[in-house]
Order: C-alpha cells, then structure tokens, then sequence
C-alpha cells in the first residue's frame, strides 16, 4: 500500500513555476531519495508535501502516516535560553504523547543528558543535526522527510549522521524522504531516487533511474557515476554533488 | 490606605507579572521595541476618549486592538518584520495622538501615575491578567517551537499565525493594563528592561521567565514606595520629580545595570 501519493503537483512562488506537474508515489519502508542542483525545487516540494505552501495538484498520505521533519538549516538564535530538553517537551505537549519515550530517542540519537540541557545556540553542528533528529522521532512517526540533514555538518560527521539515520529507519522501519547531495549516500541507502529540476527528470532505483545521461542532464557534464561497491567502511565518495 | 488604593497597588504588581512573563517571550522573539511601540497605539485612543469625556482606557482598547489587527495583517501580507510592521503604524499613531489629546492631559497620558480603582475595574484588571499568564502558560510549548523554527513549529501542527495574532492581543492588552500607571510613553519599557534583566542573569528558560517576572515585580514595587514616600527628592540644589512611572523604570534599569555585574544563573 502506498504511503504517499502525489499527482499533477504544480508549485508556484511568486509567480515562478517551482514545481512543475510531478507525480511519485512512496511505498512502505521505502526510502526515496530528491536528487537536483541548487534551485530545483527540491526543499519546496518538501514543503509542499508537508502542506507548508499553497499548491495546485494532489498530495494524498495514507491515513496511518505520521511525519517526522529534518529541516534543511535552522539559524538557531545562539541568545535563545533553550535547550533540546525544552523543545522535545514543548513537542511531546503539542502532540500530546508523554514525555516516557524521550530517553530512548535521545540515547538513539546520541545525546547525551549534558548535550540536551546546553541552550541550542553552544551546540556544534553535528550535536544540533543529532538534536534535529530526535526531534523528528518523537510521536513515532512512520514516514520520516529529511532535506539535506548534513547541510551544517564536517565531512567525518556527515558519515556518522547518514550512519545513524540508515540505523533509525532500519530499526523502526521508517520510510522516508530525503533531499541529498551526497550521491554515496544515494547509492548506498536508498531504495528509490526521484530526479528533479522543476520537471521530474527521473523516477526508479538508483542502479537504473541514475544512468550518466540523467546525471548531465542534472548536473552538468562534469559529474561522473560511482556505483557503491557495498563496502561500508566509511569512505568518502569523491562524485558527492 | 483606602480599599481602592489597595486595588491599584495589587492590580500593578499582578500587571508586573503579566508584563514580565510577555516581555521574555516578546525579547525572544525579537520584539523587544514593539512593546514600546504598541504603547504609542494607544495615545489616539486614549486622546480622543479624553476629548469625549468617555473613559480613557475604553478609547486607548479600542485602539490598541484596531493597532493589533492591523500589524498582523501587515506582518502577514506585506512580509515585514514584526518591529517594522509595528513602527509604520507607531509613527502615525504618535503623531494624531498628540494632536488629539487636550494638552492639560497629555501629561498624564503619555507618562501615568497613580490612581485609585474601583472593584470593578480591580476584577476587570485582575481577570485580564488571568488571561495573560494563562495564555502563557498554556501555550508557552507552541510559542517555544514558534521562536525557534516557525516551519517546524507549522510541522508540528502549531498555527503559527494564529499564535502570532493571540500573542500580540496579549502583548496589547498588556501594555493596555500598564498604560493607565505608567503612560504611553513608559509602559513598554515595563515590558522590556525586566525581560532583559531576567536574559542578563539566566541560561535556562525556566530561570528566565522566573527572573524576568520577579525584576518586574521587584522594580514596580520598589517604585511604588519611592514615588509614594519620596515623589520629591532633593540633590543639592536639585529636586527630583520621582512620579510612579518614571520612579517604576528608573529602578528597573538600575537592576538592569546591576544585572550586567552579575554572573548568569
């Protein structure tokens, strides 16, 4: 059954065409990866789907989905007095779900009690990524939709965050949907790749739907494929995008 | 002192807690002058009641809340920053104030003192403040996602705009419960400086909203006592004119003064 299905989506901002009639469907336990250059469209259709922005067309969740957003970047005040603590509460109390299960997330994520009561605006990148992520779990969501959760993040913990999404989403068999850069990651983790550059440019597993006439089309002729040979040791793939 | 005395001095302690708890969550969504601002919204209103003889704080609600509609219509549709909003409409006000109200009351108007209430308009001010805290407290979480990512805080299933519009009603009726002690001109910076003492001192929200409210609290009471004890204070061969408004903010910004020695808690 599908989770998702969107239909004829036209997005539009001021008057520019952003979006331009895309339809895909995310099955269970899928995870489908937004692939395009800067300006593609990519984080608005994110937001589109998350009915953050006016659009014309159709975007149906099943009735069993419940979402967890990864924003992109948020320009944390550094003068705010708040901590993880406080925003995990403040979401468990607007989604009424009780505070029991904060632990496990923030132990899942990696946060330790002295990273969760440091004011938002002291954490590094990689601690506030983290802190992002546990925020996204809390009313076990089913569906996860993530853009670009490494934006903020150095290289070795870009590694670390990617490693600990793929553990969430296996150990809840969380579907997703994630905007990247990271072609690595593309090949490695997802089970699905929608191309985009206002149009849909491709739809399928990454193995087909990326072949090196898309990825021109996308990028330019410069950007070369890499097929992952499986081996996870943590390396970083030098045609990251 | 005499029962409607006793009115006005709990109504201005509980206004000075309302005022606390608003200007922490007004200083951290940045909105720190819009207190000051909001304030000068209520002169046309307070002017034109006083030129009709009807009750100033009727006029000075009425136009606070015609104040508020439109600052939300303009933060939305015109994409301006709250503080700019606020200023377009603040200039303007400021200026048919001052030409509405009759000159031997402008005094009063734009700086306050005290006076004495009746129980009616004590309850009146004291179900006010209810609403106030009550929303704070109630919706602290959804401001708390609001002021830290208003996309994630929509996400989440907060209305954002909605929430804005309820907080700037009660950041009004806030200022409309200080304006009738402190005036037009004084009454945001009730708002303001212990807010920014309470920021000073604290690293936790909980500490903040605590702090913030107590240094309120602390300077209207202190201000209380020096405007009734000592309204003329002599330095030489200069006297000072210590009414309760300017008695209120003088001690404020001498906490906020002290604040900046002090280490955070």
């Amino acid at each position: 059954m599908n989770l998702l299905s969107v239909k004829h989506l036209f997005v539009r901002l001021e008057d520019k065409l952003i979006v331009e009639d895309l339809s895909f469907e995310l099955a269970a336990g899928e995870r489908l990866s937004v692939l395009g250059p800067n300006g593609a469209g990519k984080t608005v259709l994110l937001k589109a789907l998350l009915n953050l922005l006016t659009y014309k067309g159709e975007v149906v969740w099943a009735p069993s989905v419940r979402i967890g957003y990864v924003p992109q970047k948020i320009d944390a005040d550094t003068h705010l007095p708040l901590t993880f603590t406080d925003l995990f509460r403040a979401k468990c109390t607007t989604l009424k779900v009780s505070f029991s299960e904060l632990d496990e997330i923030a132990n899942s994520v990696g946060l330790t009690r002295q990273i969760l009561q440091t004011p938002v605006g002291h954490l590094s990148g990689g601690q506030f990524q983290r802190g992002l992520i546990g925020f996204s779990l809390i009313g076990s969501p089913n569906v996860l939709l993530m853009d670009e959760p490494t934006a903020s993040v150095d290289e070795p913990g870009e590694e670390h965050i990617y490693e600990l999404i793929n553990r969430l989403q296996t150990e809840h068999n969380l579907a997703s949907i994630m905007v990247s850069h990271d072609l690595s990651f593309v090949f490695r983790y997802a089970t699905k790749v929608l191309c985009l550059n206002r149009q849909k440019v491709c739809f399928g597993s990454p193995m087909d739907a990326l072949t090196p006439e898309v990825l021109a089309k996308l990028y330019g002729e410069a950007v070369g494929v890499y097929h992952h040979d499986h081996d996870h040791s943590g390396s970083k793939n030098p045609n990251q995008v | 002192m005499s029962a409607s005395e006793t009115y006005s001095v709990c109504l201005i302690l509980l206004t000075a807690l309302a005022a606390g708890l608003v200007g922490s969550f007004a200083l951290m969504k940045r909105m720190s002058l819009a207190g000051d601002v909001v304030s000068h919204i209520a002169l046309p209103g307070l002017g034109l009641a006083m030129l009709f003889g009807i009750n100033p704080l009727v006029g000075a609600a009425a136009a606070l809340f015609l104040g508020t509609i439109l600052i939300w219509h303009l933060q939305k549709s015109a994409t301006l920053t709250t503080d700019v909003a606020i200023g377009v409409i603040f200039t303007a006000a400021l200026a048919i104030g001052t030409v509405l109200t009759p000159s031997e009351d402008l005094i009063e108007a734009l700086f306050g003192g005290f006076q004495s209430l009746s129980a009616i308009w004590f309850v009146a001010g004291v179900v006010a403040v209810s609403v106030i805290v009550g929303f704070v407290l109630v919706s602290r979480h959804q401001l708390i996602l609001s002021l830290f990512s208003p996309e994630l805080a929509a996400a989440t299933g907060v209305n954002v705009s909605r929430l804005n519009l309820y907080f700037l009603l009660v950041f009004s009726l806030t200022v409309l419960l200080g304006v009738r002690f402190l005036g037009a001109l004084l009454v945001g910076a009730l708002i303001i400086v212990p807010a920014a003492i309470g920021r000073q001192l604290t690293h936790t929200l909980t500490a903040f909203l605590v702090t913030s409210s107590l240094a309120s609290v602390l300077s209207v009471a202190l201000g209380l006592v020096i405007s009734r004890f000592y309204p003329h204070f002599t330095v030489g061969h200069v006297t000072l004119n210590l009414a309760l408004g300017p008695a209120i903010i003088a001690v404020a910004t001498v906490l906020f003064l002290l604040s900046l020695l002090r280490k955070k808690i």
